[in-house]
């Protein structure tokens, strides 16, 4: 049935039918129960076959010229050219800049914030008020990256937006948040920051209900006060989490996503918002250079898979289960 | 787990002079800590406020003051106008039949997958598995994905915005380990009364995992909800965009901001237009928030514990 798909992993031919009363009636019953588990894993293999691996597969147009008209097999081959363009643009240069330092800048902002959060969120004696603590600071989580942009849109533009208003009413120099580019940065790191480090707390509050009681009463009893309990028994129990997402940070490092930059990139911005996910839409859909779009994001595919793989055997070696 | 210190140190006599009930200091610590997170959680919050806000203000209040919370006179002449346009209702309308259609469809190719492939006896699994579990690292991208959609027809279909995205092999590893925690005995039970091996699982393991279930539908009807990214990929036809496209044209694009210039030029919409259709497009996740919080707070420790 879906034995084929399979390819040869599969189960072996076997020349009995199912129901076949000869030999062992517990191997065929067995044959026959896998063949109903793999008829239900069918539709999802399929998925995966469809959707996931035939993309993979037309990874080869970033070595042709693909025409759409022409498809797959009818267009040339021109080997490395696209790669060959890519690293001898100027472009490729900007790209890697903006990526790398809003990479850089999430690590460094966003990524001690819920560290602090938790700590200060552990710190709360009301179990009610830490509640609704929690409750509010996970909410941005859950909203889209349009909500996200928009939200702050509103706030930020010179089009009587409020904080433009409360800087001109203060005597200031209206600001082009939006525009200009050096604006980008800060914006995109505090909106990542919004959106992300409440929900960011739940790793390391869970870790931090893990640490053992005792340690602060003898802490206590040593006469060490709440910031040397903190540094000396708080922070060393969690920071094998700390280390793990740490590592798992760096290998998503360039895994900025597309959806963010793309609604925060307009032309006035473009010189440093212009990141590998939005070049590869800016390149591919705008401006119709399929596979020369295709080459950016494989670059950028494999890079990415070569980090998380190294981060994932850093976090095994720190003797903590890896992503996979 | 904060609050229990000195209590039980009665026993260990040494150096009972320092023990010490909170201090002042601690307590000022203690206000210190709460005002700064209510002022973090404020900021959560502020643009939010800020936007209902606005949405219930009458357009001379928004020219006139600085930064609106709470209108002076509420009016829902914004919502009127939003409202009386089909456009807000189309694109809801697709966006909750891709969310509805898309978490049924999902839940059952990924509970069909991860139930048959958690199966330890399951010959091939293993490089199914590891198949899956690649997708997760690497993929085609987005031009790839594209032509594929492309070719099979379903560009500026409604369709697009669900099957390519099926299964998250996130999701089904997180699946396939709920339903590895089921004993196994209660399967073989079923078994042996001579249930088949769909039956087992539609009778048994189902009821079993409804909650697990239930968070994992959570997680793709919020994903689906989200989708903005390859919503403008694959729809052209203006009817078919879903809310989170509409609204970026509204508010971003429709400014003269736009990143992209293949999109019709649009009037600008006055501002407590605007502000209405964010508060509309956010306020069916912020109705369901309060309901759904929890289990993803229990998913995301699972994905992070076993991912």
């Amino acid at each position: 049935m879906s034995a084929p798909l399979l390819t040869q992993r599969t189960e072996p031919a076997d020349p009995l039918p199912p129901a076949g009363p000869s030999r062992s009636k517990r191997r065929g019953r067995a044959i026959w129960r896998h063949k109903t588990l793999y008829l239900m894993a069918l539709p999802g293999i399929v998925y995966f076959l469809v959707f996931k691996y035939l993309p993979m597969g037309g990874l080869v147009i970033a070595f042709q010229d693909y025409m759409p008209f022409m498809g797959v097999t009818g267009s040339p081959w021109v080997g490395f050219d696209h790669f060959v363009r890519l690293f001898t643009e100027d472009t490729f240069f900007m790209l890697l800049r903006n990526t790398l330092v809003v990479s850089l800048l999430l690590l460094v902002f966003a990524f001690p914030i819920p560290i602090v959060l938790s700590l200060m969120l552990n710190e709360v004696r009301s179990r009610l008020f830490k509640r609704s603590l929690q409750s509010i600071v996970y909410l941005p989580h859950f909203m889209s990256w349009v909500i996200v942009v928009s939200l702050f849109y509103v706030l930020l533009t010179t089009d009587n937006g409020a904080i433009n208003n409360l800087i001109s009413r203060a005597g200031g120099d209206e600001i082009g948040f939006l525009t200009d580019p050096d604006w980008l940065r800060p914006m995109y790191v505090f909106q990542n920051v919004w959106k992300t480090a409440g929900w960011g707390t739940i790793v390391y509050l869970a870790a931090l209900t893990a640490v053992d009681v005792s340690l602060y009463e003898a802490a206590e009893l040593d006469g060490a006060g709440r910031w040397r309990q903190t540094w000396h028994i708080t922070l060393p129990a969690i920071r094998p989490t700390i280390v793990v997402m740490f590592i798992l940070a760096i290998g998503d490092f360039l895994e900025l996503g597309f959806e963010h930059m793309f609604l925060l990139l307009n032309s006035l911005n473009r010189e440093v918002a212009e990141i590998f996910d939005t070049y590869v839409y800016t390149a591919g859909i705008q401006n119709g250079q399929l596979s020369y779009a295709t080459a950016v994001g494989m670059f950028k595919g494999l890079v990415g898979l070569l980090l998380v793989v190294i981060a994932n055997r850093m976090a095994k070696k720190f003797g903590e289960e890896g992503v996979y | 787990m904060t609050a229990s210190t000195a209590s039980s140190a009665t026993k260990l006599t040494y150096r009972p002079d320092r023990l010490r009930k909170p201090s002042p200091g601690r307590r000022v610590f203690q206000v210190v800590n709460g005002v700064l997170l209510i002022g973090f959680a404020l900021i959560c919050l502020l643009p939010f406020l800020h936007v209902i806000g606005s949405s219930l203000a009458n357009p001379g209040e928004l020219a006139t003051r600085a930064f609106v919370l709470i209108p002076r006179e509420l009016t829902l002449d914004a919502y009127r106008y939003v409202l009386s346009t089909p456009t807000i209702f189309r694109a809801m309308g697709v966006s909750v039949f891709v969310t509805v259609v898309g978490t049924f469809l999902s839940l059952l190719v990924t509970s069909l997958m991860a139930y048959a492939l958690g199966k330890r006896h399951l010959r091939g699994r293993r490089v199914i598995n590891f198949l899956v579990v690649f997708t997760m690292l690497f993929s085609g991208g987005m031009i790839p994905l594209f032509i594929v959609v492309n070719g099979l027809g379903l560009l500026d279909s409604i369709w697009s915005l669900i099957l390519p995205f099926t299964v998250n092999a996130f999701n089904f590893v997180i699946m396939r380990s709920f339903f590895q925690g089921i004993p196994d005995s209660l399967e073989e039970a079923a078994r042996i009364d001579g249930c088949s091996e769909l039956g087992v699982f539609v009778r048994i393991v189902l009821p079993l995992s409804v909650a697990s279930i239930a968070t994992i539908g959570l997680f793709y009807a919020v994903a689906y909800w989200n989708t903005y990214m390859w919503a403008i990929l694959f729809i052209n036809d203006s009817t078919l965009w879903p809310i989170q496209v509409l609204l970026r044209q509204i508010v971003i694009v429709a400014s003269g901001l736009n990143a992209d210039a293949s999109v019709v030029e649009v009037v600008p919409p006055a501002q407590s237009v605007k502000m209405a259709v964010i508060a509309v497009a956010t306020l069916p996740m912020l109705v369901v928030y309060p309901f759904i919080q929890r289990y993803f707070v229990k998913g995301a420790l699972i994905g992070s514990v076993k991912g």
